[in-house]
């Protein structure tokens, strides 16, 4: 578990004073993927960079797995970096290095002898998909493969925690969700916590178990994904959300809706981690004598179900509808009649 | 023919200072390579952004190295002569011009290794942090590694100066070729003595330009 309290940056420009993080507070339990997103600047990247004090904090504590990392000596920080990976946006390889080498990297510093080294860089290479390209070097690699040596460097010494520095922002977006998903994989084999961040809410979206909403080095918004996407409270945060749910369209097209439906029952139906009524459409139509129209909508999966809304016009005898609507509202699905435009 | 043409050359006298020239740039770029190296890492280690950010240290360093960078080397090697006596016993022949020739020559390359090393990615060096390296390991393992390229042109154009110090330190009597074009060749009117010892010293220059642009290509696997 990783606690922090009241961790503080400030920085010294000439001619202000530049509080980068700013009196935070946060908890991030064992084994969960944990998402910081915000916009540059916001104080994201100094965050990640004071929990393995590449930054030193003016102010505050942090803990992890009880050990206070904010009051180790030089020594001492140097063995408690080597139980935590991190991985970068521009990867950071050394060229001078092939895959295997620079993935042995952090296992020469740590004084892990050779024979042992040769065998966990070969496990490595195979965990990450690189098997056969030990011996290239990083600049025959594309963004994904590189990033994929990150990683294999990053878990070489078995870190309990890994740090991820806007490591997908610089891929392209089927790579980026290939690196995810090896997350996702590492994250369930190994149960290591994982800490990242982004500005992209389809990364939290797809991989992040909490979330936490960074503005002027705070945390304004705090909580499992699926909250925050259903009910964002700040406006930061639902700008984020529309990165993903954004949906332009919706206004004109329920006002449509209203005009060309005038009979039956325009229901909204609201997603929300939904993992056994996944089939619900279907369901109903099989189980109610209605005919069941979808309108408009759309569903995105999360890391703990799909989460989304559709718009769905039912017709049939009133009675049937609502035995129908009654259904639903038993599932976790949301639902929601009569809508306003 | 080829005595017709270079009446004045003899094959051994040349073999002689070719062998002075040659053991005086073999040395002077060894010695050269060392306390450059030194010198620059202590200029980039202490400078802005450095391991061992020190003011007080970066100052002395730059200094040292200006200094020794701003006297020109004929007025070097005069000012070289008591500690050259000190440390060689004499003030003639080649082993008496490698301490003038390494205190001009390593400033130089102290500044090309600066810039090498200012070149390493900052964020391979953040990694290594992040890996908990010490700073030793950050020197020898990333710092240095990933300079090597620009490490061995920097020297290879630092070895071609060296070259034409010799040249120099000849005339104030160091031996080699620079020595013999100027008081076999010029002062006894022997232009074809003047004209053998340059080529001599230019097809020196091309081998140092050539092994330098080869082992630098081929360790550079950016």
């Amino acid at each position: 578990m990783i606690s922090i309290k009241g961790l503080s940056k400030v920085f010294n420009t000439k001619d202000q004073e530049v509080r980068a993080v700013d009196n935070l507070d946060a908890t991030i339990e064992s084994g969960e993927i944990f998402g910081v997103i915000g916009y540059s600047g916001a104080g994201k990247s100094t965050f990640i960079r004071l929990l393995n004090r590449l930054e030193d904090p003016s102010g505050g504590t942090i803990d992890i797995d009880e050990k206070q990392i904010s009051s180790l000596s030089k020594g001492e920080l140097r063995l408690a970096r080597q139980e935590m990976g991190m991985i970068f946006q521009h990867f950071n390889l050394l060229w001078s290095r092939t895959v295997e080498d620079n993935i042995a990297f952090p296992l020469e510093i740590a004084g892990v002898p050779k024979e042992e080294r040769k065998k966990r860089v070969d496990e490595l290479v195979e965990l990450v998909g690189l098997a056969g390209r030990g011996n290239s070097y990083p600049s025959q690699l594309s963004g994904g493969q590189k990033q994929r040596v990150g990683i294999a460097r990053a878990l070489a010494n078995r870190p309990k925690v890994l740090l991820c520095d806007e490591a997908t922002s610089a891929l392209d977006p089927e790579t980026t969700d290939s690196i995810l998903d090896l997350l996702v994989d590492i994250n369930a084999k190994l149960g290591l916590t994982i800490v990242l961040i982004t500005h992209e809410m389809h990364v939290i979206r797809k991989i992040c178990h909490r979330v936490a909403v960074m503005e002027a080095g705070k945390i304004v918004e705090e909580g499992d994904v699926l909250d925050v996407f259903l009910r964002p409270q700040e406006k930061v945060t639902k700008r984020f959300v529309d990165q993903v749910m954004g949906d332009p369209d919706r206004e004109d097209s329920l006002a449509l809706i209203k005009e060309k439906y005038p009979l039956g029952e325009v229901a909204q139906f609201h997603f929300v981690g939904e993992r056994t009524h996944q089939a619900l459409i279907s369901e109903l139509s099989r189980k109610f004598q209605v005919n069941i129209n979808v309108l408009h909508g759309k569903i995105t999966q999360t890391q703990k179900g799909a989460y989304g809304t559709l718009i769905v016009h039912l017709d049939g005898e009133k009675e049937e509808i609502d035995r129908a609507l009654e259904y639903v509202k038993e599932t976790s699905v949301e639902v929601e009649v009569a809508i306003d435009v | 023919m080829f005595e017709q043409l270079f009446p004045n050359v003899r094959v051994e006298d040349m073999i002689t200072a070719t062998n002075e020239t040659l053991f005086m740039t073999f040395f002077s770029v060894l010695g050269t390579f060392i306390f450059g190296l030194l010198l620059g890492l202590l200029l980039y280690l202490t400078g802005p952004g450095g391991l061992w950010e020190n003011k007080f240290a970066n100052w002395i360093t730059a200094t040292i190295v200006n200094v020794f960078r701003a006297i020109p080397f004929i007025i070097l090697i005069l000012l070289l002569f008591p500690f050259t006596d000190f440390l060689v016993g004499t003030i003639r022949g080649p082993k008496a011009a490698l301490p003038a020739l390494i205190v001009g020559g390593a400033p130089f390359y102290a500044r090309l290794v600066e810039i090498a090393l200012k070149e390493v990615d900052k964020g391979v060096v953040e990694a290594a942090k992040a890996m908990g390296a010490k700073y030793r390991t950050i020197i020898f393992k990333v710092l240095l590694p990933e300079s090597t390229p620009a490490l061995i042109s920097g020297l290879t154009v630092t070895a071609i100066a060296l070259i034409s110090y010799t040249a120099v330190a000849g005339v104030i009597g160091a031996g080699g070729l620079g020595d013999f074009a100027y008081f076999y060749g010029f002062q006894r009117n022997s232009f074809d003595v003047v004209f053998v010892c340059t080529v001599l010293i230019v097809i020196i220059v091309f081998i140092f330009q050539f092994i330098g642009d080869f082992a630098s290509r081929k360790l550079d696997k950016r």
